[in-house]
C-alpha cells in the first residue's frame, strides 16, 4: 500500500470541513486520493493565507505611514533606498524559497496520487456525448459485462479506470473520490483511486463537451467486497425475461417501437450499440446520465419526452400510446 | 546655396506661429472622410479605446445573463443553445476584443506622447489595426445576434469545434474572429516596438523610459511570439473543416491535443499580454499619486523581462488533467510558481513606495491599492492550480473561474480603471468626478469580492464550468446567488464609470496640463495634446523629466513645420539620428482593411475567397504604398 505511507503531512485535515460534506466535494474526501490532494491543498492556503496577511498588512502600514514632504517627489533619502532595495531582494528571495518549497509538497502529492497498483480492479469508461459506457474487464473473458453512468466498486481495493472516448473531449471527475482525468479522442488514459468508506458519491463531466454537458453525469456506489462480488456476478448475467404478460408486452414493444435500435439489453434480442446498455437499468439510481433521479415517475418521464427532459441529447421522442409507454416501462422497471 | 534653398524649419519660429503651422500639417482632414483618412495616433487611440470599452460592455452584459441564469438551480431563463453561445462569446469578447485591444490601445495613445514623438511608427499601419479590429469584433457580433455566434468555448476545443461535431459555421465564425484580431494586435506590436526603439525624445536613454511604456515594450513581444501560434491553430482549424486536411483528426495521424498546445502556447502568455500593461498602469499611477519615483525602476523592469520569458514556459499548466507524463506535469508546476518571483518582486517594489510616499488618495490610486489586494489573492490561488494534484480537483471548476477572474479584472481590470481616471483628463481635458469615481471603486471591490470569492468554494464543493444549470439536491444555489446579486454590484459600479464619463465629457472641470503634478512627457503638453502633440521635441535629462525640469522642459529644434517630420534617435543612448518622413492621412488602410474582411469572411465559405479575395486586396495596397514623391524622396 504505497498510498497510505504518504499521507501524514497534516493529520486529519478534513475535520473543519464537515460542513462542507457533500455527494460531489473536493473538501469531503472519501478515497485515498482525495484526502491526499485535500492535504496538499490545505498546505497550499495556509501558505496563501499567510502571504495575503502579511501584504495586506504591509500595505495598511505604508498607507499610514506618512512621511514625506508631497512638494518635492525626487528628494529621496539614498538610506531608504538601499534599505529597500535590500529588502526587496530578500523579499524575492523568500518568494522563491516558497515556491520551490511548494513545487517539492505538490510533486510529493502528485505521486501519491497517480501511485499505480498492479491488482487494481480494472474498468474501461468510455465518454460519449452525453453519457457515460462503463466496461468491466478484470479478469477471464466471462466475467466482462457493460453497463452504463453507473460505476460500482470495492470500498478498500485500488481501481483502475482507462478512459477513452468515442467522441469529443470529456473528463471523469469524481471530487470525493478523486482528482479528474480527459477522456481523449485517440488516446488512452487512465486514473486509479481507492475508496475508503462504502458511499454513493457523485461524477460529473468536467470538460465542456457540447449541448448537454451540463446534464452528463454518473454515480459511484463504493460497496463492500462482498456485496460488491453479489452485485458483479448478478450484473453479469443477462436479463431474465419478464413473467407476466405487460412484461412480455413490453419486451415486445421495446423491439417493435424502436428502442432496441440503439440500446442493448443482454439475453435478449435488443442489440443496438448507439445508447447506453440497459441489461440492468431498473437497479440504476439515475435517469439520463444523472441528470433525474430513478423511479417509476422519472423514467416515465424520461422515455415519453427525452427531448424535454435534456434537450439536444441524441434519443429521439419515439411516438408511444400511453398504454404502450407503460409497458415499456414496466418491462424496463423489473430489469434489475 | 543648399542651406538657403531648405525648407522653413521650426526653428525659424516660435510660439503661436508655430503652433498653428505645425497644427494645420498634422491635424486630421476635416469632413467625414477626412475621418475616415486619420493616421493620427491620438485619433486612432481614442477610437480603439471607445470601441473595446464597447466591447467590455457587451461582453459584461453577457456575464450579468449568465449570472442571471446561475442565480438558481434547473433555471429555465436561457436554453442550453444560448448558454453555451453566451459563455464563449463572453470569453472571446473580453480576451479578443476588450482586454488585449483596450491595453493597446492606450499604448496607441500615450506610448507616442510618453516618449515625446509626434506620431506612433506606421500611422498608416496603426489605422489599418483599427479598422481590422473593429470589423473583426462585429463580424463576431452580428454573427452572434443572427444566431451563428460561436458556442464551443473561448478555447473551442477540437474535436468538439470539428466539423463532424459542430457541422454549423459557428466556429468558423470564431476562428476568423480570431485571425482578425490578431492581425491588429500584431500590427500595434510592431508599432510600438519601433515607436519605442526608434523614436525616442534625444535624452531618454533605455533607463529614462517610463514603466508603462517598458511594460507596452515587453507586452508588444510578447504579442509578435504568442499571436502567431494562435493564428496557425485557427487558420488550420479553419482548413480542417473547410477543405478536409486533418491537422486535428486522430483517425488519420492528427491529434487533438495539438490544438491545446497551439491553443496554450498562445494562451498562456496572453494572460500576460494582459496583465503587464495592468502593471505598467500601476506604476505610473502609483509614482504619481505616491509623490515619489517608484522603487527599484530597474527591478520592475527586470521583473516584467522575467515574466515575459517565463511566460512562455508554463502554457502545460493548462493541460494537467490530458494524461502528460507525471514527471513533465511536475516540471511544469515548478516553472509555473516560479513565475511568482517577478510577479512578487514589482509587488514588493509597489510597497516599498506606497511605504515611503505620501500617498493622495484620488480615485486612480483608490483601484490601485484595490489591484493590490485582488491581484496577490489571484496569484496565490495561481500558486494554488499550479500544482499537479490540486489543480486536477479544481481544473475546470468554477475555483479557475474564481482564480482567473481575480487575475484578470484585479490584475488589470482594476489598474485599467485607475488608468481611466488617470489618463482621461489628458485625453478629454476635462477631470473626471472624484465623487462618483469614489462610488465607482467602493462598489466594484464589493461587488467584485462578492461576486467571485464564493466561486472558489463552489469549485471546491463539486461545481463544474460552463454548465448552463444544476440541480437543486447539489447545495451550490445559495453560493450562486450570492455571487449572481455580487455580480449586480460589480454591473452597477461600470454603469457609474459610464454616467461619470458622460456627465465629466461636458461639465467636468477644465483640466490643464498636468493636473496631477505627474512626471511624465505626456502632462508636457495641453490637454487634450494639439495634433502634432509637441510644438517642439522635449530633451529628457532625467527619468522623471516633470519633476526634474518643472518649470520648463530644455527642447530640440530643426524639425521641418511644411511636412510631417518626425525625429529619430538612437536605440540606447537615443541620441538624434535623422528626420524622417511621416506619412499623411489615406483612406488606403481602410480600404484595404474592407478588402481584407471581404477576403476574410468569404474564405470561411469557400476556398475560392483565396482567389477572389487577394486581388482587391492587392489594389488597395498598391494604392496603400503608391509613390507619391514626397521631399524626403528627391533628395
Amino acid at each position: 500500500m504505497p498510498v497510505r505511507m504518504r499521507t501524514a503531512l497534516v493529520p486529519s485535515a478534513t475535520l473543519p470541513l464537515a460542513a462542507c460534506a457533500g455527494r460531489q466535494s473536493a473538501l469531503d474526501p472519501q478515497g485515498l486520493q482525495s484526502d491526499q490532494i485535500l492535504r496538499t491543498f490545505f498546505i497550499f492556503l495556509i501558505v496563501a493565507a499567510v502571504v495575503w496577511i502579511a501584504v495586506v498588512i504591509a500595505l495598511c502600514v505604508g498607507m499610514l505611514r506618512q512621511k514625506r514632504a508631497a512638494d518635492q517627489p525626487l528628494a529621496l533619502h539614498r538610506s531608504f533606498e538601499r534599505t529597500s532595495g535590500r529588502i526587496v531582494f530578500v523579499l524575492g528571495l523568500a518568494t522563491l524559497v516558497i515556491v520551490l518549497g511548494l513545487s517539492i509538497v505538490s510533486y510529493a502529492g502528485q505521486r501519491t496520487v497517480f501511485a499505480k497498483d498492479e491488482n487494481a480492479l480494472t474498468l474501461k469508461i468510455i465518454g460519449h456525448q452525453w453519457w457515460w459506457e462503463v466496461r468491466y474487464e478484470d479478469g477471464s473473458p466471462d466475467k466482462n459485462f457493460v453497463t452504463a453512468n453507473e460505476i460500482r466498486i470495492p470500498t478498500g481495493r485500488p481501481v483502475k479506470v482507462e478512459l477513452e472516448s468515442a467522441d469529443v473531449i470529456h473528463s471523469f471527475w469524481v471530487p470525493s473520490l478523486t482528482g479528474k482525468m480527459d477522456l481523449i479522442t485517440g488516446q488512452k488514459n487512465e486514473l486509479q483511486f481507492t475508496a475508503k468508506n462504502a458511499g454513493t458519491y457523485r461524477g460529473q463531466c468536467a470538460e465542456f463537451c457540447g449541448h448537454q454537458h451540463a446534464h452528463m453525469a454518473f454515480a459511484v456506489l463504493a460497496l463492500s467486497p462482498d456485496e460488491f462480488d453479489r452485485w458483479r456476478d448478478h450484473e453479469n448475467q443477462g436479463a431474465s425475461s419478464p413473467t407476466d404478460p405487460l412484461g412480455k408486452q413490453g419486451e415486445q414493444l421495446f423491439r417493435a417501437r424502436g428502442c432496441a435500435l440503439c440500446h442493448t439489453i443482454r439475453g435478449t434480442l435488443a442489440g443496438g450499440q448507439l445508447g447506453p446498455d440497459l441489461t440492468h437499468v431498473g437497479s440504476r439510481t439515475t435517469v439520463a446520465a444523472g441528470t433525474l433521479p430513478m423511479s417509476p415517475a422519472t423514467l416515465a418521464a424520461w422515455i415519453a419526452d427525452p427531448q424535454h427532459i435534456k434537450p439536444g441529447n441524441f434519443m429521439p421522442r419515439m411516438p408511444l400510446q400511453s398504454d404502450e409507454l407503460i409497458a415499456i416501462l414496466h418491462y424496463l422497471e423489473q430489469l434489475k | 546655396m543648399v542651406a538657403e534653398q531648405r525648407e522653413l524649419r521650426d526653428d525659424a519660429l516660435n510660439g503661436l506661429q508655430l503652433s498653428t503651422r505645425l497644427e494645420n500639417i498634422w491635424r486630421t482632414p476635416s469632413g467625414f472622410f477626412g475621418a475616415l483618412a486619420s493616421v493620427d495616433h491620438k485619433v486612432v487611440g481614442r477610437r480603439y479605446i471607445v470601441t473595446a470599452f464597447a466591447f467590455l460592455l457587451l461582453g459584461g452584459l453577457l456575464a450579468v445573463l449568465m449570472r442571471v441564469q446561475l442565480a438558481g438551480p434547473e433555471n429555465t431563463f436561457l436554453s442550453a443553445d444560448k448558454y453555451n453561445q453566451i459563455f464563449t462569446m463572453h470569453g472571446s469578447t473580453m480576451m479578443f476584443l476588450f482586454a488585449v485591444p483596450v491595453m493597446e490601445a492606450f499604448a496607441v495613445y500615450l506610448v507616442p506622447l510618453m516618449v515625446g514623438t509626434r506620431n506612433i511608427a506606421f500611422p498608416r499601419l496603426n489605422a489599418f489595426s483599427y479598422w481590422m479590429f473593429l470589423f473583426g469584433g462585429c463580424f463576431l457580433w452580428i454573427s452572434f445576434m443572427l444566431n451563428v455566434g460561436p458556442d464551443v468555448g473561448w478555447f473551442a476545443y477540437v474535436p468538439l469545434s470539428s466539423l463532424q461535431y459542430t457541422p454549423t459555421k459557428r466556429p468558423d465564425v470564431w476562428a476568423q474572429m480570431i485571425t482578425f484580431t490578431e492581425v491588429a494586435a500584431l500590427a500595434v506590436a510592431v508599432e510600438i516596438v519601433v515607436t519605442v526603439f526608434k523614436q525616442r525624445a534625444p535624452g531618454m536613454t533605455l533607463d529614462r523610459i517610463p514603466l508603462f511604456v517598458w511594460a507596452m515594450l515587453v507586452t508588444s513581444f510578447l504579442v509578435m511570439f504568442a499571436m502567431p501560434s494562435i493564428m496557425v491553430a485557427s487558420t488550420s482549424l479553419i482548413l480542417d473543416r473547410l477543405v478536409n486536411t486533418r491537422f486535428y483528426d486522430s483517425s488519420s495521424g492528427g491529434h487533438p491535443l495539438l490544438w491545446q498546445h497551439l491553443f496554450w502556447f498562445f494562451g498562456h502568455p496572453e494572460v500576460y499580454i494582459i496583465f503587464i500593461p495592468g502593471t505598467g498602469m500601476v506604476s505610473a499611477i502609483l509614482a504619481t499619486f505616491t509623490r515619489r519615483p517608484v522603487v527599484g525602476y530597474p527591478v520592475v523592469i527586470l521583473s516584467l523581462i522575467a515574466t515575459g520569458f517565463l511566460s512562455f514556459g508554463l502554457w502545460v499548466h493548462h493541460m494537467f488533467v490530458t494524461g502528460l507524463p507525471q514527471l513533465g506535469a511536475g516540471l511544469f508546476t515548478a516553472s509555473s510558481m516560479l513565475i511568482a518571483v517577478p510577479s512578487g518582486l514589482q509587488i514588493f517594489c509597489w510597497l516599498a513606495t506606497l511605504w515611503d510616499g505620501r500617498p493622495v488618495y484620488r480615485t486612480p490610486l483608490l483601484f490601485v491599492i484595490g489591484f493590490i489586494v485582488i491581484f496577490v489573492i489571484g496569484g496565490l490561488s495561481g500558486v494554488m492550480v499550479a500544482s499537479v494534484p490540486i489543480d486536477t480537483q479544481v481544473h475546470d471548476t468554477y475555483f479557475v473561474v474564481a482564480h482567473f477572474h481575480y487575475v484578470l479584472i484585479g490584475g488589470a481590470v482594476f489598474p485599467l480603471i485607475g488608468a481611466v481616471y488617470y489618463w482621461f483628463p489628458k485625453i478629454a481635458g476635462r477631470m473626471l468626478s472624484e465623487r462618483l469615481g469614489f462610488w465607482h471603486f467602493w462598489l466594484a471591490f464589493v461587488g467584485f469580492n462578492v461576486a467571485f470569492f464564493p466561486m472558489h468554494i463552489l469549485g471546491l464543493i463539486g461545481m463544474p464550468r460552463r454548465v448552463y444549470t444544476y440541480t437543486a439536491d447539489m447545495d451550490w444555489a445559495h453560493l450562486n446567488l450570492l455571487s449572481s446579486a455580487g455580480a449586480a454590484i460589480f454591473a452597477l459600479s461600470f454603469a457609474l464609470l459610464l454616467v461619470n464619463v458622460i456627465y465629466s465629457l461636458r461639465s467636468g472641470p477644465l483640466a490643464g496640463d498636468n493636473p496631477w503634478d505627474a512626471s511624465t512627457l505626456e502632462w508636457a503638453t495641453t490637454s487634450p495634446p494639439p495634433p502634432q502633440n509637441f510644438d517642439r521635441i522635449p530633451i529628457v535629462k532625467h527619468r522623471d523629466p516633470l519633476w526634474f525640469d518643472n518649470e520648463s522642459l530644455p527642447v530640440v529644434a530643426g524639425l521641418s513645420v511644411e511636412r510631417r517630420e518626425v525625429l529619430l534617435t538612437s536605440l540606447a543612448e537615443a541620441e538624434p539620428q535623422i528626420r524622417e518622413a511621416s506619412p499623411d492621412p489615406s483612406i488606403w488602410p481602410l480600404l484595404t482593411a474592407i478588402a481584407t474582411t471581404v477576403f476574410f469572411i468569404g474564405s470561411i465559405f469557400t476556398p475560392w475567397a483565396v482567389l477572389w479575395g487577394t486581388p482587391p486586396m492587392a489594389v488597395a495596397l498598391i494604392g496603400w504604398f503608391w509613390p507619391t514623391g514626397s521631399k524626403e524622396d528627391e533628395e
